[in-house]
This record gives structure tokens, C-alpha cells and sequence, in this order.
């Protein structure tokens, strides 16, 4: 019951405009090799699925593989740039790069770099994904509790202790937002990674489009999109696990 | 239980004495928070700090504790110790969220590192005085706010300190809970002779608690009344409408709107 109602409300919307597209394809209003119709996309999934399953299997890794490394190395670095005000102003400028940089814009530069293949679209993945990764971590330790840092201090904590004990966990909910923006980057970096360096789904929609098969870049583009949902669906369930006990916003039912 | 009994039995002189000489402490902005603050606190004295917001007795209490750093003059304590025997209360609970109700107790004990059995028995000694121990597998979010300050006393005792520095600890809670705890801090003096500092903003509370008040002004932490508290030893309930508190309330009071 409790299940049928959190399904429910977004299920309406999604049979009200997918019932209303495939009228409107059948009916001619568009033209199917604009927007196929809603029922042709789902027979290009079941048509092809061992090409797209393969496709979106390769591409969950190069994700997956990417948003590992941003996970790691981006905690890495927020902690390393919260060790001092003066490392912070220093280098945390270089940081907000990866936000800008257009990653459109250099995956050739990461194909000259890493060659064709899974490395590049991991590299991509990366780029991308590790900027929210840092800012969240790095906020999340910087606000903690200055009264606990003073407590900390006045038992004679030491700067691990501190870091460990304290400051790391605290960061925990916002370490989590982080991974949340991050694994959508991720799938999104890999996507657009594969455009470039071959595989996967980036790979099945250029080759699709290049054969006007509309219905297939459509079939690629939802599995992808269901690809970062999984994602950010197994951040949340590792984030209510972790912060079950104590964090208000994983508490209620 | 060793250790609950070894605080309990601590002897008249177990409390730290300090002395403050020409204190000043002055912010950024060139104001002068304490301007120059002569006092001497005796072993085992129960002491309300008493002013309006912003008069600096939070400031003194965070150098004291060795949070800050006076500008001027000094802070001696005898004897001088380690920093075990300091322990501080803050106005809200401050409990880390992801500790059980015992592991924040003992937290003090696992940075000074102490041994976990005996991290383990001092924490249950020091929840058991402040009467928590049906709570020690509870978490933060799971307690009352009664209940969470009642842990962070538990936690600033756990070290058995010989100076406990309060700021306005209780001030966030109800008045029932409140009624409740001063009661029970000061019966935990009685039984520890441990140097006690509370800082509050409440000539009520100042007056039932602490054996000698100190009333400071608003501006640069002069001193406008030294007053020893004129009132049983045992504080209780009772006593919260007696003419005795009335008569010292109003001299506070006096002091305080002069």
C-alpha cells in the first residue's frame, strides 16, 4: 500500500504524457523521425537489447569507475585544502577549473591523451564529477561545530584525532549531497566521453543518428538516464544506512 | 562503580584555585571586552558569573578554560595542572550525533587515550551521576533536551575535573527541566568540591546555585558586586520560594541595574 502510494503520483504523469505522444506520433501530428512514438522506443529496446544491454553495461563501468575515482580523490582533496586558510586560497581556484571547464571541449584533448577506449571515458567521468565532490566535503568540514573543535582542543586532540573523530564525520550528510550531484555528473561525463572515445552508450547514439535510427538514439538516451537514476538511487540508500541513527534528514519513517 | 566512588569521596581540597590579575582581552575591532579584571576564585567554590549579554563573561570563561588568549594581565591556577582536570558545559548540548549516549560520555577519555574497559567503566560511573544509565545505547537524536544536556554533563565529569566551567548551560531548556538539573549540579558540587564556574544571564539562578556571585557590568567586564550567597549548604526545591532567595535576588538585582 505504502509502495503503490510513492509510485502512484509520479506514474500519472508518465502514462498522461507518454499515452499523449504516441497519439500524437500515430495520429501524424509529428513526425516519427523527429520524435518516435513512445511504444517504437521500447520495441528498439527489446529489438537491440543485446547491443544496448552490452552498451549499458560498459558505460555503467566507465561511470562508475569515474565517480570512484572523483569520490576518493575529491574527499582527498577537500581535506588537504581544509588543513590551512592559506592552502585553501591557494589551490582551491584551481578546483572550481573542473566545474568550468566544458568537458565537451577537451575530451578530444582526453583521447590525444588516453588513447580510444575506457580510459578516456573514465577520465571524462572524472573531470566532471569530481568538483561538486570537493566544494560539498570541503564546506561540510569547514562548518563543524566550532564548540566540538573547542572541546577537541581542550582534551588535547591531536589534528588526526580531529580530522577522524570529528571534522570527517560531521562532513558526512554533506560528503553525501556531494555524491549525489556527482553520480549524475558522472554518467553524463561518460556519455559524452564515449562520443569521442568509442563504447557504449555514447557510442550507440552517434552510430544511431548517423543512421537516422531515431528510435535507437532514444532507446541509448533512456537507458543512460535510467543508468544515473540507479546511481543516485544506491548514493541515497549508502547515505540512509550510514546516517540512519543520527542525521534529521534520514530520520521519519 | 571504583571511580564514582573515588569522586565522591574527594575531600574538601580537590577543587583547583585560580587568580586572575589585570585581565584584559581585547577583539578585533579595538573594543575592549574585558578592560582589566582582578579576581580570586578559591578551591572548591561555586561561583555564578552574572551580566547581561555581551558583558564578556563568556569571553573570561573561554580563558580560563585556555580556549583564549587574554591580550593582558594573567590567569594562575593552583595547582597547576593538566587539562584533564578542566572540563567545559556549553550552552547547548553539543553531543557528536553519531555516538551513542556512551561513547559521547567517554569521548574525553578516548582523546586523552585512556584504555577502552576503563573508558567504558568511568563513562557508566559518570552517566550513573547524572542518573542516565537506563540511556548509554541511545543516540542524540533519540533524547530529550534535558536528557542530551544531562549527557554532556556526564561527559565534562567523566574526567573527574577538579575546575567545571559551565556557559549558560541550562539556558535552552524548560523551567521544570531546568529546577531539575540545578539541583542536581549542585549536589554533584557538594559531593566533588570540584571548583565550579557558571556563567548565566539569570539572577535566579545565579542566587540558587552558587555560593558567591559575581555581578559584571555591561561595558568591559568591571565588577559592580562581589556577594557571598547567604543560603543553606543544601539546595532544594524548596527553598526556590524562600524570602532568604528573594532578599539575595535583590541585591543582585540592585547590583545589576545600578
Amino acid at each position: 500500500m505504502k509502495t503503490l502510494r510513492a509510485i502512484l503520483p509520479p506514474l500519472i504523469p508518465f502514462v498522461a504524457i507518454t499515452g499523449t505522444l504516441e497519439i500524437l506520433v500515430r495520429g501524424g501530428f509529428i513526425r516519427s523521425y523527429l520524435l518516435p512514438a513512445p511504444s517504437a522506443v521500447f520495441l528498439a529496446i527489446w529489438a537491440n537489447w543485446g547491443e544496448l544491454g552490452q552498451a549499458t553495461l560498459k558505460t555503467s563501468a566507465s561511470a562508475l569507475f569515474g565517480f570512484a575515482l572523483s569520490t576518493f580523490s575529491g574527499v582527498a582533496a577537500a581535506v588537504l585544502l581544509s588543513s590551512s586558510p592559506w592552502v585553501q586560497k591557494a589551490f582551491y581556484p584551481y578546483a572550481v577549473f573542473f566545474q568550468t571547464v566544458p568537458v565537451i571541449a577537451i575530451a578530444p584533448l582526453l583521447v590525444i591523451w588516453f588513447g580510444y577506449g575506457m580510459q578516456t571515458v573514465i577520465a571524462s567521468a572524472f573531470v566532471v564529477s569530481i568538483f561538486p565532490v570537493i566544494a560539498n566535503t570541503l564546506t561540510g568540514i569547514l562548518s563543524t561545530d566550532p564548540a566540538l573543535r573547542d572541546l577537541f582542543r581542550l582534551y588535547g586532540a591531536t589534528p588526526a584525532m580531529t580530522l577522524f573523530k570529528l571534522r570527517f564525520p560531521a562532513a558526512l550528510p554533506q560528503i553525501f549531497t556531494g555524491l549525489r550531484v556527482a553520480a549524475g555528473l558522472a554518467v553524463i561525463g561518460a556519455i559524452v566521453g564515449e562520443f569521442i572515445g568509442g563504447g557504449g552508450l555514447g557510442s550507440v547514439v552517434d552510430v544511431a543518428r548517423t543512421q537516422q535510427r531515431v528510435d535507437k538514439v532514444f532507446a541509448a538516451v533512456l537507458l543512460a538516464s535510467l543508468l544515473g537514476l540507479a546511481l543516485f538511487g544506491l548514493i541515497n540508500l549508502i547515505s540512509r544506512v550510514t546516517l540512519r541513527r543520527w542525521h534529521a534528514s534520514e530520520q521519519g519513517s | 562503580m571504583a571511580h564514582a566512588a573515588v569522586s565522591a569521596s574527594g575531600g574538601a581540597n580537590s577543587g583547583v584555585a585560580l587568580r586572575l590579575e589585570g585581565v584584559r582581552r581585547v577583539f578585533g575591532n579595538g573594543l575592549a571586552v574585558i578592560a582589566e579584571m582582578d579576581l580570586r576564585i578559591d578551591a572548591g567554590e561555586f561561583l555564578a558569573l552574572l551580566g547581561p549579554s555581551g558583558c564578556g563573561k563568556s569571553t573570561l570563561l573561554r580563558m580560563i578554560a585556555g580556549l583564549d588568549q587574554p591580550d593582558g594581565g594573567r590567569i594562575v591556577r593552583e595547582p597547576e595542572g593538566d587539562r584533564a582536570q578542566t572540563a567545559f558545559v556549553f550552552q547547548d548540548a553539543h553531543l557528536l550525533p553519531w555516538r551513542n549516549v556512551l561513547d559521547n560520555a567517554a569521548l574525553p577519555l578516548e582523546l586523552m587515550g585512556v584504555a577502552k574497559a576503563e573508558r567504558r567503566e568511568r563513562a557508566l560511573a559518570a552517566l550513573g551521576q547524572v542518573s542516565l544509565l537506563e540511556a548509554v545505547e541511545r543516540y542524540p537524536a533519540q533524547l530529550s533536551g534535558g536528557m542530551r544536556m544531562r549527557v554532556s554533563l556526564a561527559r565534562a565529569l567523566v574526567t573527574q575535573p577538579r575546575l567545571l566551567l559551565l556557559d549558560e548551560p541550562f539556558a535552552a531548556l524548560d523551567e521544570i527541566t531546568r529546577f531539575h538539573l540545578d539541583v542536581q549540579l549542585r549536589e554533584l558540587w557538594r559531593s566533588s568540591r570540584m571548583t565550579v564556574i557558571f556563567v548565566t544571564h539569570s539572577i535566579y539562578e545565579a542566587a540558587f546555585l552558587a555560593n558567591r556571585a559575581v555581578v559584571m557590568s555591561r561595558r568591559g567586564g568591571a565588577i559592580k558586586l562581589d556577594r557571598t550567597i547567604e543560603l543553606p549548604e543544601e539546595r532544594t526545591n524548596e527553598l526556590r520560594t524562600d524570602p532568604r532567595l528573594s532578599q539575595e535576588m535583590k541585591l543582585l538585582l540592585g547590583a545589576i541595574e545600578e
